[in-house]
């Protein structure tokens, strides 16, 4: 008996993610004609890009908040970590690979290895800390990374790169390029950001959450979130695991930041401040913790209503703070849940 | 909140009025958040302008939109696509810089010509052939605050306090330390600010206090430049005020005590105390309307809506050309004319779509807004 309800489990697990993936695709072969038979208007096609890069953030922190259990309030530093590595990385090869495409993988995985490396410097302070001292800590190292992107300037000329802190002190040789400009971040971007990129990056950022989290490490994450006690009593290494989780988290926003970065001409470091460290958090707690296809599409919806609210001009964001009330407490709502359920066809399968 | 009724009930009933035959005109600009006082004042000054061209009843009539960007690069390009599903044929681009730049970039790559009222910063306009400013480039503003208080002698000692995570702050910044030594000035105290710690400028004004600066120079916008004309008047500290155009504003901030901005000197293109037929026109209009004095960034608004309508009517333009066959006319426009308006006299456009004009000196007297020359 028990035996076999460990069985259906496992196969509803598995159901989820291929549904998750199912829904995934679906929705971008839907888009994809849509743009390409101009059935999709601007305003939509320009946001399919960003909401790519929401969707992979609201993933890569649902593995921290949902699957560790551990709250980060500043993820979008790590996002900015990547999109400045990233975009800084692209411009340094435009001389040397003209494929786009290439290039803005190349891009991506430089930003995810910077980002990861950042998770991993702040992770060791942070991580020794729990609950809500960890959560107003990576508040402050959000902050001080926009702080220090900043203050930070990069150039590059013939005798190679510089870097200056504070002030421009990088004094380039003629024909040099002043790449990261301190507060006036990076200017001149190449949109090489595309809609199938955004795809990709999600596809294999929800490859890599279901394969850790029903892996042996992904137990032991969820382990510690339900009970650290009980978890460090049978051998777990809390430390070694939470760091696990933090730094994969890391590296998907910041491959993340450096596909959203290279979808404008222009970016700066206040764009990633605690708003958009909440923001990303909102998607995952709307979606509900731990469930991956319930933050993307929160992500997607979230990003998509202030557009289709401006008709209604100054009310927008009053009208934006009521829905996203309105929808927290419909989530939350144990008759509103039963009925969704009830719709859901696997459900009777599941019980049975 | 009834002027934002009044405002939103203005625009629907504009809409209304611009049946038939206009040009689609759309920019983005901060309608909200920390910025709104910009986008809503080159808003407002756009209206005016293109109802007063409507009821004219020439052949160019202008159907104006507004979309909100909330001053971010992001959002602007949102509002951007909301204007181009719209049928936008010839563009504002957008109110503050760093979202311009955005914007401009979407510009360039659909080949709709666009007109800043104000974004600033050089980078909005650099590489592209279609985008064009109303306002001065940042770095202009440095050297011409420089030249401007080292030709008139105002002070030989000077401190720099100004914002270093702000693109337009730290343009400025850089050509006037740059030139300041060519004009005879001697900066003695340079301190910053940023996001965040901005309400306490105690530092930054006991350092220029202490090294004997007489001229403070404040290249940022006005909700810190009051904070700091507070704080300096409680610590007893008067030395002279100089501001640039983002100083423009600070009469008509909320709960900003008037008398502390007395004797503020900013060198901004517009000055609603000028006494010419337009200049007092336009004020007249705006105060009947909105019960304030325009700032600048209105008067850019206006200016924009009206070198529009010059350029259209010279390139015999027809409301049913698409925005693909606008943008080569116009850049041929306003590369050869040259336009009068409240900014400027002899207002003319390079190749790269910077302006040329000259800026005036004014001074805050008696809580308005007085010709320094």
């Amino acid at each position: 008996m028990t035996m076999r309800r460990l069985i259906n489990l496992k196969r509803a697990e598995a159901r989820r993610i291929y549904l998750t993936y199912a829904i995934v695709i679906a929705a971008y072969i839907i888009c994809q004609v849509m743009s390409s038979t101009k059935f999709l208007s601007s305003s939509m096609r320009g946001m399919l890009v960003p909401i790519c890069a929401y969707m992979v953030m609201a993933v890569s922190l649902n593995l921290v908040v949902g699957i560790l259990g551990e709250l980060s309030l500043g993820h979008a530093g790590f996002m900015s970590v990547g999109a400045f590595s990233g975009v800084a990385t692209a411009i340094l090869l435009q001389g040397f690979i003209p494929f786009a495409p290439v290039r803005l993988a190349i891009a991506m995985i430089v930003a995810a290895v910077f980002a990861a490396f950042a998770g991993f410097v702040i992770g060791i302070p942070v991580l020794r800390l729990k609950g809500d001292y960890l959560a107003i800590v990576t508040l402050a190292f959000g902050e001080i990374i926009k702080s220090i992107l900043n203050n930070f300037y990069l150039g590059v000329d013939s005798q190679g790169l510089h870097f200056s802190m504070l002030s421009d002190t990088t004094r380039l040789l003629p024909g040099g390029k002043l790449i990261i400009r301190g507060p006036m971040g990076i200017s001149g971007i190449q949109k090489i950001a595309t809609f199938p990129a955004g795809f990709i990056l999600l596809m294999i950022a929800l490859m890599i959450v279901f394969n850790l989290v029903n892996s042996r490490s992904g137990r032991a994450f969820m382990a510690i979130r339900d009970d650290r006690i009980a978890a460090e009593s049978i051998g777990l290494d809390i430390t070694k695991y939470k760091m696990m989780a933090f730094v994969m988290s890391a590296a998907l926003a910041g491959s993340a930041g450096a596909l959203f970065a290279m979808n404008y001409s222009t970016i700066v470091a206040n764009k990633f401040d605690f708003n958009t460290s909440i923001l990303i958090l909102v998607f995952v707690v709307l979606g509900g913790q731990g469930n991956m296809l319930g933050g993307i599409i929160a992500a997607a919806v979230l990003t998509i209503l202030p557009e289709k609210l401006r008709s209604f001009s100054e009310y927008r964001m009053l009208l934006y703070a009521i829905v996203l009330i309105v929808m927290m407490l419909a989530t939350n709502n144990a008759e509103i849940k039963e009925f969704l359920s009830r719709l859901n066809p696997f459900r009777h399968k599941e019980e049975a | 909140m009834k002027k934002v009724l009044v405002c939103s009930l203005l625009v629907l009933a504009m809409s209304a009025s611009a049946f038939g035959a206009a040009f689609k005109i759309g920019g983005t600009g901060p309608l909200t958040g920390g910025a709104a006082i910009y986008g809503i004042a080159a808003m407002r000054g756009a209206q005016i302008a293109a109802e007063e061209i409507n009821a004219l009843g020439g052949d160019v009539q202008f159907d104006l939109r507004y979309e909100d960007d909330t001053h971010d690069a992001e959002k602007a390009v949102n509002a951007y696509n909301a204007l181009k599903d719209w049928g936008m044929q010839v563009s504002l681009g957008s109110v503050t810089s760093k979202p311009c730049e955005a914007t401009a970039a979407e510009n360039f790559a659909d080949r709709i010509f666009a007109l800043t009222p104000s974004a600033s910063s050089a980078a909005v306009t650099e590489g592209k052939d279609n985008v064009f400013q109303m306002c001065f480039v940042d770095p202009n503003q440095g050297t011409a605050s420089a030249q401007y208080i080292g030709e008139k002698g105002y002070a030989k000692k000077v401190a720099v306090i100004w914002k270093n995570d702000d693109v337009y702050s730290k343009g400025v910044r850089d050509t006037f330390v740059e030139s300041a030594g060519k004009f005879g000035l001697e900066i003695v105290s340079e301190t910053a600010f940023a996001d965040g710690n901005d309400t306490d400028f105690s530092v930054q004004l006991t350092d220029a206090k202490d090294k004997g600066a007489e001229l403070v120079f404040l290249p940022m916008y006005y909700q810190p430049a009051s904070l700091i004309l507070a704080q300096a008047q409680a610590m007893g500290y008067a030395p002279k005020w100089f501001g640039i155009d983002g100083m423009d504003g600070i009469l008509t901030m909320e709960g900003f005590d008037k008398s502390l901005a007395e004797g503020v000197m900013l060198l901004t293109p517009f000055n609603a105390d000028a006494k010419d037929e337009k200049t007092v026109k336009f004020v007249t209009e705006y105060q009947k309307r909105f019960g304030e004095i325009p700032n600048q960034f209105a008067a850019d608004g206006y200016d924009c809506v009206y070198a529009y309508c010059q350029a259209l009517t010279q390139a015999k333009a027809t409301p049913d050309m698409d925005a693909e066959t606008l943008c080569p006319k116009m850049i041929e426009q306003f590369t050869t004319m040259t336009f009068n308006g409240l900014t400027g006299e002899n207002v003319k456009w390079s190749k790269n779509g910077e302006v040329t004009k000259d800026p005036k000196g004014m001074v805050i007297k008696n809580g308005a807004y007085v010709g320094l020359d």
